[in-house]
C-alpha cells in the first residue's frame, strides 16, 4: 500500500533504532501527545527497539478518553429520547457513562448511528424533519473544522432540527498543565502530527522556551515515530529546546486557514474539564453565542449533570504520563474492554486498551499483572 | 445461618455482564464467546457441542456425517460480490467442509417481513439456486414465515446442512501438532469492507467485492491429495485474527504468523487505513486456514493454488511448539507481538 508500507520498513526502522542507541547516553522520558501514536508504538512494538534510557510515557491525545462522564451522561440521556437520531463517531459508543453506554441505549431502542462525519447528520436531520438530529462534538483541534463546518451549513441553510453535543478539547493547554505540574516527568514531547496539519506549529514555540522542552511534530507511522524520537533524543543530549517538524509531508508551520478560519467563526476558546484530570482554563472549544441555537445542552436541558468517577480508575495519572497503565490495580481484573472503568480502556486510542490488546500476556509472564 | 431465601429453585441468568443482549454479542469477539461458555454450553452439555467446532460429526447408520446450521441477516441484502443468498448457501457449505465432509443436502428457513418487493425476494431465491449448483449441493428441505412490518429486516434466512465424511483423518483442532505450518487460503478483510462500504456508502478507486465463496472444491482436492489435514476453520465475522485465536486457545499451544506474509489486497488496507480498521479483524465470508505437517506445506499450498477461489493462497505461519494458547505475530518492523481478540466489533475510531 503506497504512502504506508514505506513507513514500516524493517530495514529502515532498525536504522532508526541504532541511530538512537548511538546518540543517547542520559536516560530521558518523553511524551508522545496522541493516542493514534500510543497505539501505533504499542502495536509495532516500537518501545522494544529502544534503549533502556529512553521510556515513552503515553498522552491525554485521546479524544474518547479524556471526555468527562457526565457529557458521556448526557449523551445517553439525549439518545434516549424517542424523537432523536443521535450520530456519533463510532469509538464513542462503547465508552461507559454512569450507568450505560450508548451501545446499551441503541439495545433499548434508541436511535444510534454511527458515522464518519459530521456533514452525514445533517443529511439525516434534513431526510428526518420530525426528529432532532443530534451530533456527537468530541475530539482534538483534528475534529473541529468539520465539526464547525457542520454547524455552520446548519445556520445558512436554516436547518432547525440539527444540534451538536460538544466537549472539544485543545492540545497546547494540557502540555502545559502537565509540565506546569509539580509531579511532571516529561522532558521532551512527540506532539500530534494530525493537530499540527490543522494548527500549525506557532503556538507550540511559547511552550517550548518557557518550559524548557523540546517538541517535535510527528506522525504516525513506525518511521515517523522514531525518527520522532531521534530528533526529540538528539535535542535532549545537545541541551537544546525547540520545536522541530519530522511529519513535513503532511505539516506546515502556518497549518491548514480555511480549516482554523471556520473553528474560529463557530467555536470560542472555553474552560474544559478533562476526565481523570479535571478542569483546565482555556482548554476547550465551545459554541460562540451566535450559534447558540444548536447547542444540544441547552436544547434537550442537561447542562446541569455532574458525575463521580470510579474511585479505582486511575486514568488521570495514566494520561498525565504518572503511571502505566498495567500500574492500576484494576488493569484486566475489575476493569476490561468488556467492562471498563474508565475511558482509556475503551477507544482504540486509549493507552489501557492497547496494553491489554497488545501487552496483556507478556505482562502476565512477567508476573506484572 | 444462611435462611431459605438465601435459595432459589430457578437458576440463575448466568451473565450478569449486560441485562440485555447487544450488538457486541453477535460480534464474534469476546462477549459472544461468553454467551455460549456461560448460556449455551452448559445448558445443553453435549460433548459434540462443547467440540465446539464448525459442526458436529457423528457416526449414523454406517456413515460418518456433519451437520451444522447458520443464519444470516445481512444489512444490505445485496452488496459487491454477492447477497444474503449466496452467503446463506456458502456459510453452511463451508462449515460442513471445514469438518472434513462433503456438503450434500440443505435445508432453508427464511423470515420475511411484510412488504418487502417480490422482485427482492426472487433476486435471493435465484441467489441460493445459482450458489447452491455452483457448490454442488441441493437444497431439500425448508419453511417460510412472514414477520409483521418492521419486525424484521427485509429477509433473514437460515441454512441446515448435512455432509458425507469419507477419510479417516480427524480435522478438528485436537490434530493441531507443533511444527504445523498454518495457511491462508487467500486475501482477507474484502467482505467486511464491501459491506462496511455499501453501508456507509463509501466510494473507493475500485469496487472492493465480497470473497464469498464456496471451499468445499478446495477441501476435497486437498483431501483427493492424500494429504494430511490437521485442521481446517473458516474465517467468518471474527476474522484471521479471532480464528487463530480460538485455535490457539483450543489447542494450549502457541501461534507464530508474521504480517508481511497475511495476504490483504492494497484497496484493503487502503481502506482499514482510512477507517481505522485491522484487517486481521474483518469479516470474512470464502476464506479458511489449514494446518498442515511442515513437509507437506508445499504440496497442500499447491493444490490450493490450483483450486477454484484458493489461488491466492499462502503461508502465514507456524505451530510453535510453545504452549499457552496466544497467537503471536512479528510485525512489519520485526519487533513481535500477541493478538488479542476483539470485544465485539470493530468500531471506527474518531481521527
Amino acid at each position: 500500500m503506497k504512502f504506508a508500507t514505506e513507513y514500516r520498513d524493517e530495514h529502515a526502522a532498525q536504522t532508526y533504532a541504532r541511530e538512537i542507541r548511538r546518540i543517547t547516553r542520559h536516560p530521558w522520558t518523553l511524551m508522545e501527545i496522541c493516542g493514534g501514536q500510543t497505539h501505533a508504538i504499542v502495536k509495532f512494538g516500537i518501545d522494544e527497539l529502544l534503549p533502556k534510557e529512553i521510556e515513552l510515557v503515553h498522552g491525554p491525545g485521546c479524544p474518547v478518553c479524556v471526555t468527562p462522564l457526565e457529557l458521556i451522561d448526557k449523551a445517553v440521556t439525549i439518545a434516549g429520547r424517542k424523537d432523536v437520531i443521535f450520530c456519533s463517531f463510532g469509538d464513542m459508543l462503547r465508552v461507559p457513562g454512569s450507568e450505560v453506554d450508548l451501545f446499551g441505549i441503541k439495545a433499548r431502542g434508541g436511535d444510534v448511528r454511527i458515522l464518519y462525519t459530521p456533514l452525514d447528520a445533517l443529511k439525516i436531520a434534513k431526510e428526518n424533519s420530525t426528529k432532532e438530529v443530534v451530533f456527537f462534538a468530541v475530539g482534538f483541534e483534528t475534529t473541529a473544522p468539520a465539526h464547525a463546518m457542520a454547524v455552520y451549513q446548519a445556520k445558512q441553510q436554516g436547518i432547525k432540527n440539527f444540534s451538536v453535543l460538544v466537549s472539544h478539547v485543545l492540545v497546547p493547554p494540557a502540555m502545559e498543565a502537565i509540565l506546569g505540574s509539580e509531579t511532571n516527568r516529561v522532558q521532551g514531547f512527540l506532539a500530534a502530527g494530525h493537530v499540527c496539519a490543522i494548527m500549525g506549529y506557532d503556538e507550540y514555540l511559547p511552550i517550548a522556551e518557557k518550559y524548557k522542552v523540546p517538541i517535535v511534530v510527528t506522525g504516525f507511522e513506525p518511521l515517523d515515530i522514531l525518527q520522532g524520537i531521534a530528533m526529540c533524543v538528539a535535542q535532549l543530549e545537545d541541551g537544546r529546546h525547540e520545536v522541530e517538524n519530522q511529519y513535513t509531508r503532511a505539516v506546515t508551520e502556518a497549518g491548514n486557514r480555511p480549516a482554523q478560519h471556520y473553528i474560529q467563526e463557530v467555536f470560542q476558546v472555553v474552560n474544559r474539564k478533562w476526565r481523570g484530570i479535571g478542569e483546565i482554563a482555556s482548554s476547550g472549544l465551545g459554541l460562540r453565542p451566535e450559534f447558540a441555537e444548536f447547542d444540544a445542552e441547552k436544547r434537550f436541558d442537561v447542562a446541569g449533570y455532574t458525575a463521580e468517577e470510579s474511585p479505582l480508575c486511575i486514568s488521570g495519572l495514566i494520561m498525565q504520563g504518572l503511571k502505566k497503565p498495567h500500574e492500576c490495580s484494576a488493569f484486566g481484573k475489575q476493569c476490561t474492554p468488556e467492562k471498563p472503568l474508565g475511558a482509556p480502556m475503551v477507544s482504540n486510542e486509549g493507552a489501557c486498551a492497547a496494553y491489554y490488546r497488545y501487552r496483556r500476556a507478556e505482562l502476565a509472564e512477567a508476573g506484572k499483572v | 445461618m444462611s435462611s431459605i431465601k438465601d435459595f432459589t429453585l430457578a437458576c440463575p441468568v448466568p451473565i450478569s455482564d449486560y441485562p440485555t443482549v447487544t450488538l457486541a454479542h453477535g460480534g464474534g469477539g469476546k462477549l459472544m464467546h461468553q454467551l455460549i461458555e456461560r448460556m449455551i454450553l452448559p445448558a445443553f452439555q453435549s460433548p459434540l457441542l462443547e467440540a465446539r467446532h464448525d459442526g458436529a460429526v457423528f457416526d449414523l447408520g454406517g456413515a460418518r456425517l456433519a451437520f451444522t446450521t447458520d443464519s444470516y441477516v445481512v444489512n444490505p441484502l445485496f452488496f459487491p460480490g454477492g447477497d444474503i443468498g449466496s452467503l446463506a448457501i456458502n456459510g453452511t457449505v463451508n462449515d460442513l467442509s471445514m469438518c472434513g465432509a462433503k456438503p450434500m443436502y440443505l435445508s432453508c428457513g427464511l423470515i420475511l417481513e411484510e412488504g418487502l418487493p417480490m422482485e427482492t425476494l426472487w433476486a435471493v431465491v435465484q441467489s441460493l439456486k445459482q450458489a447452491a449448483e455452483a457448490a454442488g449441493v441441493q437444497l431439500v428441505t425448508g419453511d417460510t414465515k412472514v414477520v409483521d412490518r418492521g419486525k424484521g429486516d427485509e429477509v433473514f434466512i437460515n441454512t441446515a446442512g448435512v455432509g458425507l465424511i469419507e477419510h479417516g483423518l480427524t480435522i478438528a483442532p485436537s490434530s493441531v501438532k507443533p511444527g504445523d505450518v498454518v495457511l491462508v487460503s487467500g486475501d482477507v478483510g474484502r467482505h467486511g469492507i464491501a459491506i462496511m462500504a455499501t453501508r456507509q456508502g463509501l466510494e473507493f478507486e475500485s469496487k472492493i467485492e465480497s470473497d464469498c465463496a464456496p471451499l468445499n472444491h478446495a477441501v476435497q482436492a486437498l483431501l483427493a491429495a492424500k494429504l494430511d489435514v490437521h485442521c481446517l476453520r473458516d474465517l467468518t465475522r471474527g476474522g484471521l485474527g479471532t480464528t487463530l485465536i480460538e485455535i490457539a486457545e483450543a489447542t494450549n499451544q502457541q501461534i507464530l504468523i508474521e504480517e508481511t506474509k497475511i495476504p490483504v489486497r492494497d484497496d484493503v488496507s487502503g481502506a482499514c487505513e482510512v477507517l481505522g480498521f485491522d484487517p486481521l479483524y474483518l469479516a470474512n465470508e470464502g476464506r479458511m486456514i489449514i494446518f498442515v505437517p511442515e513437509a507437506e506445506a508445499g504440496k497442500t499450498l499447491e493444490v490450493l493454488q490450483h483450486s477454484p477461489y484458493t489461488e491466492g493462497a499462502a503461508v502465514i505461519g507456524r505451530v510453535t511448539g510453545d504452549k499457552g494458547g496466544v497467537v503471536k505475530m512479528k510485525s512489519r518492523i520485526g519487533t513481535t507481538r500477541i493478538i488479542d481478540m476483539l470485544s465485539g466489533e470493530q468500531l471506527p475510531r474518531i481521527c
